[in-house]
């Protein structure tokens, strides 16, 4: 049968669709209504439950047929994302009735998806653009589906709110508290964890040039360093709390702490990586210490240096809202998730972290951007 | 053992000269309160005996070195390993849910990467989100995950060492998909010659190759586990461990206590970090691995 | 010896002793040596035998222990603060980030020379080895042989009469090589520089030298100061004439003399 081409994926998925047919009923009142045809009981997927099984059957059978790659990935895709779509729209209103059909057909969509994927994974195509976009495409539908599950499962099993809300409730809550949100972000991002970004890395910095000028100090130093990254510096919080109050002071002091010794380290491996030959060049120019430095030293030590910014952007952004933990006026992203945990807006404590989560994206996103254009020389970023 | 030599004189250097302006900081910081109480009690001290008051508080802004190293030696030499005002005690608790995570962690991590490099699709979906869930402040889901779990009756050890997993999975997972990876083309080409299998492969070629990047993830990946269970004893106001005695000491401002629990909490990363070092070497060594 | 012409390196009793774990080694011993002006000398032998130690000393890089040396008539750290001399080295050695025209630019920078006279001075040696037009392309972006081409004009750019090189082409195939050999001989005959190159090839050094100094390991010295019978035009198929082939073996007969043959 040299026209089929039939993966597990879809043939499993088929299997589930008709396993999910013949156990009926895909909610608690749909098998109310089925048990009591004569009683009028609203249930979900009156119209769409022929449609959705319809549509998973149809794409696995195409999927199953030699096509060309992409023309198989689209109707997978197609029938994969509508089929979910529906799944949820349907529950609305009926949530926490979903009966095992329901999870089946689910886990139907999921694995077209997962089959979908796979073929854009195996594509290779020759163009650049639809290179970059195959990069893009294929992490987008696996978030896509960790957030049809949550939302899908959370609302179909009717998982208490306070335990795991889901992910459009949580956007809803974006959404209305913007004003909040925005305040937090401009208390611990733009003031603690800036400040303190900038103060603690350039520390570091200035520190490891003379550590480089003086060997006596880069020999006692950098064990040290070494040492100190592995510990829970974090633990300085409540210390730097009693000492410069509760503002955003004792924040960024925290998040100096924190980042200073990455970059010190990283400054020192990095004026260390400038390779023999080439130092031995600028020997034979007889070039100072500075301008050796300057030319040869830093512009070698770039990609360390860049490696310490980019831990460093994280940490900066845990240090400043755990430490917001130990204690804050009121606002800020570290007091509104402890505060709101308290009173139980499990909502309110997602928001806070997706809005923290994009934040320490865009951080890390920005640096990582400079970086390229820095050292645009470098192996790892000219793709040698 | 040269190189043992040239170290230490400047590590000590450096740690004396540490200590010391640790003294001239306690003493200026310390002096303004000092002052104060003097003045309320009418009292002219001279000098040298106002320089011994400041570094005698109760609850100094910043304790003398000698004051932190009395603590700590009397809540772990001298207290019964059960107080729980022991350091034992605390680090202990501690320690136990840090190891807890660090095992699934690492467990978790090296299925991960061994996913990753075998299986494509794995590769292009899962990797970006990864690398991508290192960028997120995951600390900050640590309150949410304790309370949570407390909200369906699951305390104690699990949540905070499901904190310890999520960090500690991590570096595991990039580190071990940088070490299957390792191996040069030309090995996998000799590989490919003898028609090995890919399990074949696996274990002969990638998993020995991958096993310097795993112990050099692995210690990052404990520490991050100790600083995961931490802060996951802050926001329940859990009543033991390092980070319980840390909130505490914030709470009725027992400076002393603060330091004394830091200085257990570095004692203990250090610990951990040096069994994983020399598990690592010993690891290398029974692999036929020069001696560095 | 090259005559009248003022020695641009003397060597008198020259000795370096490196102090290992395993004890002294003595990398240099009673190395006595005169350069004149315009000639181009090889240092020939076998690995361990010296030859690169003696350049670097020459050019400052490693101290001697024992013995004199002298260039331009200054002690090698005095002529290495007036620049007297371009180094090549192994490799290229071309700063990554730096565009071929800024690596070259790179000795004059530091020399301080003003915009417009760094301007000239790449133009002119860009074009000594035929690298115009790849001025504005990276390090990475060139192949081997042109990056080591890039290598000698950054190397020529501060106008040094002495140039050192030390195995500049040994990592290119032999192809690219010969091709080298060829401009790098018309480029010493159009500047009249001085030049001591170090190889390991017996050809190569043959090809390109009015003298061979042989060299033998443990200790490192001299054993044979070849001068080559040869004119300064040499077309690339000079290497099959029996002058050149008497010479070349010469050149073995030294180098067998002081056991660089065995084991």
């Amino acid at each position: 049968m040299i026209w089929l081409k039939p993966s597990w994926q879809a043939v499993l998925a088929i299997l589930l669709c008709l396993v999910a047919f013949a156990l009926g009923a895909m909610s608690k009142p749909e098998a109310a209504a089925l048990a009591e045809p004569a009683a009028t009981i609203a249930y979900p997927y009156m119209d769409t439950k022929g449609l959705i099984l319809a549509l998973l059957l149809i794409a696995a059978l195409v999927s199953t047929v030699r096509l060309a790659p992409l023309v198989e990935g689209v109707v997978l895709f197609v029938g994969a994302h509508i089929a979910a779509w529906l799944l949820i729209k349907g529950i609305g209103g009926f949530e926490g009735t979903a009966l095992a059909p329901y999870f089946l057909a689910l886990a139907a969509a999921w694995l077209l998806a997962w089959r979908c994927v796979g073929l854009l994974s195996s594509l290779r195509p020759a163009a650049n653009g639809a290179k970059t976009a195959l990069r893009l495409v294929i992490p987008a539908i696996f978030g896509a589906w960790i957030l049809i599950i949550w939302e899908a499962v959370t609302r179909g099993a009717g998982i208490p709110f306070i335990l795991l809300p889901p992910p459009s409730a949580i956007g809803a809550r974006i959404a209305n508290s913007l004003p909040i949100l925005g305040s937090d972000v401009r208390q611990t991002i733009f003031k603690a964890v800036l400040i303190g970004y900038i103060v603690g890395s350039f520390a570091g910095f200035i520190v490891a040039i003379l550590a480089d000028r003086v060997p006596f100090l880069r020999r006692g130093l950098l064990p040290i360093g070494n040492m100190v990254s592995a510990l829970p510096i974090i633990g300085v919080a409540p210390i730097m709390v009693m000492w410069f109050g509760f503002d955003w002071p004792s924040k960024a002091a925290v998040v100096i702490i924190m980042t200073f010794f990455p970059m010190l380290v990283n400054t020192v491996a990095g004026l260390a990586a400038s390779g023999h030959m080439e130092r031995d060049l600028m020997r034979t120019y007889a070039s100072g210490y500075w301008p050796t430095l300057l030319k040869l030293r830093l512009p070698a030590a770039m990609p360390f240096i860049f490696n310490a910014l980019k831990i460093n952007s994280t940490l900066a952004l845990i240090g400043a809202i755990v430490a917001e933990f130990f204690g804050t006026p009121v606002v800020g992203m570290g007091f509104r998730i402890s505060t709101e945990v308290g009173r139980m807006n499990i909502d309110m404590v997602w928001a806070e972290i997706a809005v923290a989560a994009l934040a320490g994206s865009v951080f890390y996103g920005v640096v990582a951007l400079v970086e390229r254009a820095v050292t645009f020389w470098h192996p790892s970023v000219r793709g040698g | 053992m040269d190189s043992f030599r040239s170290k230490i004189i400047p590590v000590t250097t450096i740690l004396v000269g540490v200590v010391a302006i640790w003294y001239v900081f306690a003493v200026i910081l310390n002096a303004p309160f000092q002052r104060d109480l003097d003045q309320r009690a009418n009292e002219t001290p001279g000098a040298v005996e106002f320089i011994g008051k400041t570094l005698s508080q109760p609850k100094p802004t910043l304790p003398a070195p000698h004051q932190v190293a009395v603590n700590f030696f009397q809540n772990t030499f001298l207290r019964s390993v059960t107080s729980n005002r022991s350091l034992i005690y605390n680090a202990w608790v501690t320690l136990s849910s840090t190891l807890l995570g660090f095992a699934f962690g690492t467990a978790l991590g090296i299925v991960i990467a061994v996913g990753i490099v075998h299986v494509a699709t794995l590769d292009c979906s899962l990797m970006p989100w990864i690398i991508a869930s290192q960028t997120i402040p995951i600390l900050a889901v640590a309150p949410m995950i304790i309370v949570v779990l407390a909200a369906i009756g699951i305390t104690g050890l699990i949540p905070k060492a499901l904190i310890s997993t999520y960090l500690s999975f991590f570096p595991v997972a990039v580190g071990m998909v940088k070490g299957l990876r390792s191996p040069e083309l030309m090995h996998l080409d000799l590989m490919h010659t003898y028609n090995a299998s890919a399990s074949q492969t696996f274990w002969k070629l990638r998993v020995p190759a991958s096993v310097p990047f795993l112990f050099t993830s692995m210690k990052v990946a404990v520490a991050a586990s100790l600083v995961g269970a931490i802060v996951g004893e802050l926001p329940t106001g859990a009543v033991a461990g390092i980070g319980a005695k840390l909130l505490a000491g914030a709470y009725y401002s027992q400076s002393i206590d603060i330091w004394s629990a830091l200085v257990a909490g570095s004692v203990v990363a250090a610990l951990l970090v040096m069994v994983v070092g020399i598990a690592g070497r010993l690891v290398d060594r029974a692999m036929g691995g020069r001696p560095a | 010896m090259s005559g009248q012409s003022p020695a641009v390196v003397s060597a008198s009793k020259l000795g370096l002793t490196f102090q290992t774990n395993d004890g002294p080694v003595q990398a240099l011993s009673n190395v006595d040596l005169t350069i004149g002006k315009g000639e181009f000398v090889s240092f020939i032998g076998p690995s361990g035998c010296g030859k690169t130690t003696l350049l670097r000393v020459i050019a400052d890089l490693e101290k001697p222990t024992a013995g004199a040396i002298s260039v331009n008539g200054m002690t090698p750290e005095q002529a290495r603060e007036s620049r007297a001399y371009g180094y090549v080295f192994q490799a290229a050695a071309l700063f990554p980030w730096r565009t071929i025209e800024r690596n070259v630019a790179l000795p004059l920078e530091i020399i301080g020379l003003s915009k417009a006279e760094q301007a000239d001075r790449i133009k002119r040696t860009m074009e000594l080895v035929n690298l115009s037009g790849f001025e504005k392309k990276y390090p990475w972006q060139l192949s081997g042989g042109m990056q080591q081409r890039a290598s000698i004009a950054r190397a020529l750019a501060f106008d040094a009469d002495l140039l050192l090189m030390d195995e500049p082409f040994g990592a290119l195939d032999e192809i690219v090589r010969d091709h080298l050999n060829e401009q790098l001989l018309s480029l010493w005959d159009r500047t009249n520089k001085t030049i001591c190159f170090v190889t390991h090839s017996i050809p190569e050094a043959v090809y390109l030298s009015t003298r061979i100094v042989v060299m033998s390991p443990r200790p490192g010295r001299v054993t044979d100061i070849i001068e080559s019978t040869l004119s300064r035009k040499r077309p690339l198929d000079i290497r099959e004439t029996p002058e050149f082939l008497a010479i070349a073996a010469r050149v073995r007969d030294g180098l067998r003399a002081g056991h660089s043959y065995e084991d």
